[in-house]
C-alpha cells in the first residue's frame, strides 16, 4: 500500500512552490517558482547585488590567496628588515606603501602587510562558514524537532537553548579554548589544523539556539497547515513530513539567518584572535594583527588594513543578507 | 502576580544550578576526557620545579582525586557555607559565598569579582544609558521620515556600525581623540564615582561611547524595524480616528508596541555586559571583571573562570526576569500567568 502514497504527496512538493505566486498579479500566464521571484526582486536590489559581488570577490581572494601573494607580494612571513628604521622599529618613510609593498609593511620585522591581509581573508571566512554551517545543521535539526513533536520535546529543547542563551559566550569560548588547546599533544591533529577545528566548533556549537529557536516558532506555524494534515492523512509518517513537507518551507529563513550569522561570526572569530586565543602567531589573522596594531599605534595603516578588511567583510555579508531577507520574506519591509 | 514572580525565581535557580553544573562539568570532566590527571590539575598551584611528590599530596589535599561529582559538591557548599583550603604549607580561608579560590592569585575569588565589579558597572551602565536614548531616538526618526534624507544616513550609519568590531573602533578612537587630540583619558584608568565623579566620567566617557556606538547601532534598527510594524497596526488607525493628536499615538501607542522586543534584548545585552565587557575592557586596558576573565583564561585559573562564568550567568537571569515583569508594564497585551 505504500506506493500509491508516495506519487501524490510528491506531487505536493513539486506544485506547492508554483501554487502561491500562481495567485500573484502578473502579466505573462509562465508560472514562476518562488525561487525565481526572489532572485528577481534581489537582482533589482542593487546594494544587495553590490554586497555579493564583494562576498564573491572575498571568497575568491581567500581560496587564491597564493597566487595573489605570488603576483603582488611577498610570503606573508618573510621579514623585510630593509623596510624597517632600525631607530624606531617602524617601516622606513612611515608605512613602507608602494609598488613593492602594497598595504606597507609591519613594523618591527617587515612583513607584508597586503599578503597577510590576503591570508587572513582565508582563515576568517573558513571559520565563519564552517562554523555557521554546524549552527545552522544543529539548530534546524532541534527547531524542527522541538517545533513538530511539541510536548516534553519542545519544553526540554527549549531549556536548553535558555541555558545556552544565558551562557556567557565569549567568555566560555575562550575558556574552553584554552582547556581543550592544552591537551594537544593527545590529539590526533596537530597546530592550526586543530585550532581551526576548535574555533569552528566552538563558535558553531554555541550560537545555534539563536537559529533554532526561529526554526521551532516556523516549525509551530507550519505544522498546523493544511499541506502538513494533507500528506498525514495520506498515511505519511513524521520523518517524512518533518524532511520532505516542512523542512522544504524552512529554506528561505534557514537561507536569511545563515546568511546574517556569518558576519556575526567573522567578528567573532576576529575578537578570539584579537583576545589572543585564535589561531596562534605565525599565522596571518585580522584579529591577531589588530591586536599586534595596538602596540604601534604610531603606525596609523598596521591597523587600518586589517580593520577595514573586517569591516568590508562584515558590511558586505550584513548587506547582501538584508537584500535576501528583502526578497525571500514579502512581508518585511523596507 | 505573586506567583508568577516566585514561579520565575525557581526557574531562574534551576537555571543556574544547571550552569553551574555544565560549567563545572566542562572544566573539570573535559579535560579528564582528555588525558588529564588529578596531579596535572594540582601542578598548576604550585612553582614549575615542584616534585612528584608534592603535587602527588596537593592533589590530595586539595581533593581532585575525589569523584567529579565530590568536587561538584564541595563547590556548592563552599556558595553557601564558605571553605578552607589545606595546601600542606597552610589553611588559606574562603569565607561564604565562596565561588573557589585561586592559588595563583592567593585570593578567594568572590572577593576578586567584588573588587573589579564597579569597573563594569560603571561601564556597562554609562554605555546602556548612551544607547537606549541615541538608539532607540534615531530609530524612531527613521521610521517616522521613512525614505529621507535622514532615514538614509541615519541607516547608513546603523550598518556600519553593526559591521565594524568594538576593538577596531575602540582603537582607533584612542589614536585620534585620547593620542592625537588628547582630548579624552588614554585608557587604563579609573577613578571611583563616590571619589571623584567628574574624573569617573573623564575616564570613562571614550570607553561608553565606543561600545555605545555599537548598540546603538543594533537598537535604531531593530527600532525603526518595530516602529514600521507597529504603525501599520489598526489599533494605531483606531487611536488616530479617534482624534488623539499625532504625538499620543507615536509614543503612547506606537512606540509602546515596539519597544517590547527591544526590552527582552536590552535585558539580555545588559546582563551579558554586566558579566564583564570582555571586548571594550581589553581595549581600553580597564580593570573590570571581563579583564578579569581574560587574565583568568590565559592564566588557566579554574576556581577564577568558574566564577566569571557564574557571574554572568547570574546577571542573564536576573536580567531575563526582570525583563518579564518589565513587560507587563511595557505591553498592555501581555498579562502575567
Amino acid at each position: 500500500m505504500t506506493a500509491p502514497i508516495d506519487p501524490p504527496s510528491a506531487t505536493v512538493v513539486e506544485e506547492r512552490p508554483q501554487a502561491g505566486p500562481g495567485g500573484t498579479p502578473g502579466t505573462s500566464i509562465q508560472g514562476r517558482s518562488l525561487g525565481q521571484i526572489a532572485w528577481m526582486r534581489l537582482k533589482r536590489d542593487k546594494v544587495a547585488m553590490g554586497g555579493a559581488i564583494v562576498v564573491i570577490l572575498l571568497i575568491l581572494i581567500a581560496i587564491f590567496a597564493p597566487v595573489l601573494v605570488g603576483w603582488f607580494g611577498h610570503p606573508p612571513n618573510e621579514f623585510h628588515q630593509e623596510m624597517i628604521d632600525p631607530a624606531t622599529q617602524t617601516p622606513k618613510g612611515g608605512s613602507g606603501i608602494g609598488w613593492d609593498f602594497l598595504f606597507g609593511v609591519e613594523p618591527l620585522n617587515g612583513r607584508d602587510l597586503f599578503s597577510r591581509v590576503v591570508y587572513g581573508a582565508r582563515i576568517s571566512l573558513l571559520i565563519a562558514f564552517f562554523a555557521t554551517l554546524l549552527s545552522v545543521v544543529i539548530g534546524t535539526v532541534m527547531g524542527i524537532v522541538a517545533g513538530y513533536f511539541g510536548g516534553w520535546v519542545d519544553t526540554l529543547i527549549s531549556r536548553v537553548m535558555d541555558v545556552f542563551l544565558a551562557f556567557p559566550l565569549l567568555v566560555f569560548s575562550l575558556a574552553l579554548i584554552g582547556v581543550l588547546a592544552q591537551f594537544e599533544t593527545s590529539l590526533a591533529v596537530k597546530g592550526d589544523t586543530l585550532r581551526i577545528l576548535l574555533l569552528i566548533f566552538v563558535i558553531g556549537f554555541f550560537n545555534w539556539p539563536y537559529i533554532g529557536r526561529i526554526i521551532r516558532g516556523q516549525t509551530l506555524s507550519l505544522r498546523e497547515r493544511e499541506f502538513v494534515d494533507a500528506a498525514r492523512s495520506l498515511g505519511a509518517r513524521g520523518p517524512y513530513i518533518l524532511f520532505r513537507e516542512i523542512l522544504p518551507n524552512l529554506i528561505a529563513p534557514i537561507l536569511i539567518y545563515a546568511t546574517l550569522l556569518i558576519p556575526t561570526n567573522v567578528l567573532f572569530e576576529a575578537a578570539l584572535s584579537f583576545l589572543g586565543v585564535g589561531i596562534p602567531a605565525p599565522t596571518a589573522t585580522w584579529g591577531g594583527m589588530l591586536s599586534d596594531a595596538v602596540k604601534y599605534y604610531t603606525v596609523p595603516h598596521f591597523m587600518f588594513f586589517p580593520g577595514m578588511a573586517i569591516f568590508i567583510t562584515v558590511l558586505a555579508f550584513n548587506l547582501f543578507g538584508d537584500g535576501l531577507r528583502d526578497a525571500l520574506d514579502p512581508k518585511s519591509s523596507r | 502576580m505573586v506567583t508568577y514572580i516566585i514561579k520565575r525565581l525557581i526557574g531562574a535557580l534551576i537555571m543556574l544550578a544547571v550552569v553551574s553544573m555544565v560549567t563545572f562539568a566542562i572544566f573539570f570532566v573535559v579535560p579528564r576526557a582528555a588525558g588529564a590527571t588529578a596531579d596535572d590539575f594540582a601542578a598548576r598551584y604550585v612553582g614549575k620545579s615542584a616534585t612528584e611528590e608534592t603535587v602527588g599530596n596537593l592533589a590530595d589535599r586539595l581533593g581532585f582525586n575525589d569523584p567529579v561529582i565530590v568536587q561538584y559538591g564541595r563547590w556548592v557548599k563552599g556558595i553557601v557555607a564558605g571553605a578552607e583550603y589545606d595546601t600542606g604549607a597552610g589553611v588559606e580561608q574562603c569565607p561564604a559565598p565562596c565561588f573557589g579560590y585561586s592559588f595563583i592569585s592567593h585570593q578567594p575569588v568572590w572577593h576578586d569579582l567584588l573588587d573589579r565589579l564597579p569597573v563594569t558597572v560603571s561601564l556597562a551602565s554609562g554605555a546602556a544609558v548612551i544607547w537606549v536614548l541615541a538608539g532607540v531616538a534615531t530609530g524612531v526618526l527613521s521610521a517616522l521620515r521613512k525614505g529621507s534624507v535622514f532615514d538614509r544616513a541615519a541607516m547608513g550609519v546603523a550598518l556600519a556600525g553593526v559591521s565594524l568590531p568594538v576593538f577596531f573602533t575602540g582603537i582607533v578612537s584612542l589614536v585620534v581623540f585620547s593620542y592625537g587630540l588628547g582630548i579624552t583619558a588614554p585608557g587604563g584608568s579609573y577613578t571611583p564615582i563616590t571619589e571623584n565623579p567628574v574624573d569617573w566620567a573623564y575616564n570613562m566617557i571614550l570607553p561608553w561611547i565606543t561600545l555605545a556606538f555599537l548598540y546603538a547601532a543594533s537598537y535604531a534598527r531593530l527600532t525603526r524595524a518595530g516602529m514600521l510594524e507597529t504603525m501599520g497596526e489598526d489599533y494605531i488607525r483606531t487611536a488616530r480616528a479617534k482624534g488623539l493628536p499625532e504625538r499620543t499615538v507615536i509614543a503612547k501607542h506606537g512606540l509602546r508596541g515596539a519597544l517590547t522586543p527591544i526590552v527582552t534584548i536590552f535585558g539580555l545585552d545588559f546582563g551579558l555586559l554586566l558579566g564583564g565587557a570582555v571586548l571594550t575592557e581589553s581595549t581600553f586596558s580597564l580593570n573590570g571583571v571581563g579583564k578579569y576573565a581574560i587574565t583568568a583564561i590565559l592564566k588557566n585559573d579554574l576556581p577564577q573562570i568558574m566564577g566569571v562564568t557564574m557571574l554572568t550567568a547570574f546577571f542573564v537571569v536576573v536580567a531575563n526576569l526582570v525583563v518579564d515583569l518589565l513587560y507587563a508594564v511595557v505591553d498592555p497585551r501581555v498579562r502575567l500567568t
